[in-house]
């Protein structure tokens, strides 16, 4: 890109001081907002002995409690919607794989700044009213399609409401329509490019010049075959639907860490053993308090995702902080044979190769080396009376895992409801290394 | 127009089949022949259930949350004698129908037995045997007959 483009110059360049100040305005608002009318923040509030008049800016923020997922879990549906029902106008879900779903709910403010955010992530890639942007993430309940979508219009780019999978009609809109923009998962992006070879096409037959890919973790490895095989520049982009969706924050030119929308959503580094606030440049669990949401503000919301965040220059010229594409989960990163395996990337691939998201992880070690298991449940569709069909559909998914995670596991299918499934956070993993220590 | 043949989806574990069976007494599904496919990790369990019990038990099984699939194969009528079962599979290989798996069982009163096979093309395997005079189940005007 020749020049840096802001979708809103005034606040993604604003000085520290500016922000800092902006943002304790903010706090001491949304504090006030969720203890008159949430009576579970007012609830733990109480608790922790801190009211609304002890906030008087962000460095207040540490004396406010935690949020967890079991919380959100807890208050389903609507025990954390901070406006009557008749303020909001939409909401949107968790998968709920874990457990029960999380549902957020959005008032037209919320959608609003919400797309905001993820238009300033589509010009951060160059987007303008001239481009054409293929959001194939899923619509539908996932956050992905709908903000994504939502950032697009912002922009004033055409917005091609493809959702996700249907592989052949993708690229004929593609190339067709001449999409300059790509959104979707990194594993689909990768997906695509192969498709695109397998079809003929060169890198350059297409007119694609930037991907924003995001809502699940990839490597630099992935992001440099993707930028060959499409032939692109191709960017990361966070957010969570407890939050509000994609575009908490975004990368931009630099390809070197996301810009946090700071202006909405605070970000905090703590050690998740200690719930401590840490040092800025120290790695922990990322933490987020949301300053400017009327439905569904989270306040101090552990994320789970290892983290860190940085205040160093950005020659984009944001301002806004930065963090880290995250480095895993603080609860459930598994190293096995020296590669980072989160069980998360393994439910991307049953989701996307059509199985049930109930799978069980083994990892043992065998003879000085790790073995991975996978037990997954099987369909119908998966299934028909010969032997034969069964073990090449585990082959088949053996070979999809591997393409995620580089190394090779050894796939069960399984009959349905034989994988436990627990009130709580399922038991997905199971390392029987550590019983041999 | 072949027999009908239920598969169902096992965990190979101790009284997988045992449960099985039960969810089929239970539906008062009687069954004709059973085979079992089993690898190290599942099972196959193959059934041909009898008087056209076999939607009653696919229904008992599908609402015991059974992964199960329903396919035609072809049911032979063979002499019970030494060598029965070779002439049948030696008329099949001879016109190129494979056979993917076969298993058998007896009819103490006809004293005849009676192959089930699983073959590439059951309309072209029915063709050979009817043009040999071999009984397949099929044949008899056109409905599924009681096995």
């Amino acid at each position: 890109m020749s020049e840096n483009r802001y979708y809103q110059p005034e606040i993604e360049t604003m000085p520290l001081e500016e922000m800092e100040k902006l943002q304790s305005e903010k706090l001491v608002k949304q504090v006030r907002h969720v203890y008159d009318n949430v009576p579970f923040y007012r609830a733990r509030m109480d608790e922790k002995g801190v009211s609304p008049d002890d906030i008087h800016g962000i460095e207040d923020l540490h004396k406010l409690p935690f949020i967890t997922k079991s919380d959100l879990r807890d208050q389903y549906p609507d025990g954390l919607c901070a406006v009557p029902m008749s303020e909001c106008v939409r909401i949107h879900s968790t998968s709920g794989t874990t457990g029960r779903r999380v549902v957020a709910y959005y008032t037209q403010h919320d959608v609003d700044l919400w797309e905001d955010c993820c238009a300033r992530a589509i010009t951060a890639v160059g987007g303008t009213k001239e481009d054409v942007c293929q959001v194939a993430y899923g619509y539908g309940l996932f956050t992905g399609g709908a903000g994504l979508h939502g950032g697009s219009h912002k922009v004033g780019s055409l917005t091609l409401p493809m959702s996700s999978g249907n592989t052949e009609r993708q690229i004929q809109f593609m190339m067709d329509l001449g999409s300059t923009i790509l959104c979707c998962t990194p594993s689909y992006a990768a997906y695509l490019g192969e498709a695109l070879k397998e079809m003929g096409y060169k890198p350059e037959d297409n007119k694609l010049k930037a991907g924003i890919f995001g809502a699940e973790p990839w490597t630099e490895e992935m992001r440099r075959d993707i930028e060959k095989s499409l032939g692109i520049k191709a960017y990361d982009i966070y957010g969570l639907t407890e939050i509000s969706g994609p575009g908490v924050s975004f990368e931009c030119s630099e390809q070197k860490g996301m810009h946090v929308n700071e202006d909405h959503f605070i970000p905090e580094i703590i050690d998740p053993d200690t719930e401590e606030p840490l040092p800025l440049g120290e790695k922990g669990e990322l933490v987020f308090t949301c300053i400017d949401k009327e439905a569904f503000p989270m306040m101090r919301y552990r994320t789970r995702d290892i983290c860190v965040l940085s205040r160093e220059k950005c020659s984009c010229g944001r301002t806004l902080i930065r963090m880290k594409k995250p480095m895993g989960r603080s609860d459930d990163m598994l190293i096995i044979r020296g590669v980072n395996v989160f069980p998360s990337q393994i439910e991307t691939v049953l989701l996307q190769e059509g199985y049930s998201p109930n799978y069980k992880i083994e990892v043992d070690r065998v003879n000085n080396n790790d073995t991975l298991d996978v037990y997954v449940e099987l369909t119908e569709d998966q299934f028909s009376d010969t032997v034969k069909t069964v073990t090449a559909a585990e082959r088949q998914l053996a070979g999809a895992i591997k393409t995620m995670l580089g190394i090779n596991p050894a796939v069960h299918l399984v009959p349905p409801k034989t994988i436990a499934r627990s009130e709580g956070k399922a038991v997905r993993v199971v390392d029987k290394r550590k019983l041999h220590d | 127009m072949a027999i009908r043949q239920i598969s169902v989806f096992l965990e190979n574990k101790q009284g997988a089949l045992e449960q099985a069976l039960g969810v089929l007494a239970d539906a008062g599904v009687d069954l004709r022949a059973m085979a079992i496919a089993d690898t190290q990790d599942f099972g196959i369990l193959r059934l041909i259930a009898r008087n056209h019990a076999t939607d009653a038990a696919v229904a008992a099984l599908r609402g015991a949350g059974y992964v199960l699939s329903v396919n035609y194969v072809v049911a032979v009528e063979i002499p019970d004698e030494p060598g029965g079962l070779l002439k049948v599979l030696s008329l099949l290989a001879a016109e190129g129908v494979n056979i993917e798996y076969s298993y058998a069982y007896l009819t103490a009163s006809e004293n005849k037995a009676c192959a089930v096979l699983r073959v590439s093309d059951n309309a072209h395997a029915e063709e050979v045997l009817g043009a040999h005079g071999i009984v397949t189940r099929m044949t008899k005007g056109g409905v599924e007959p009681a096995v």
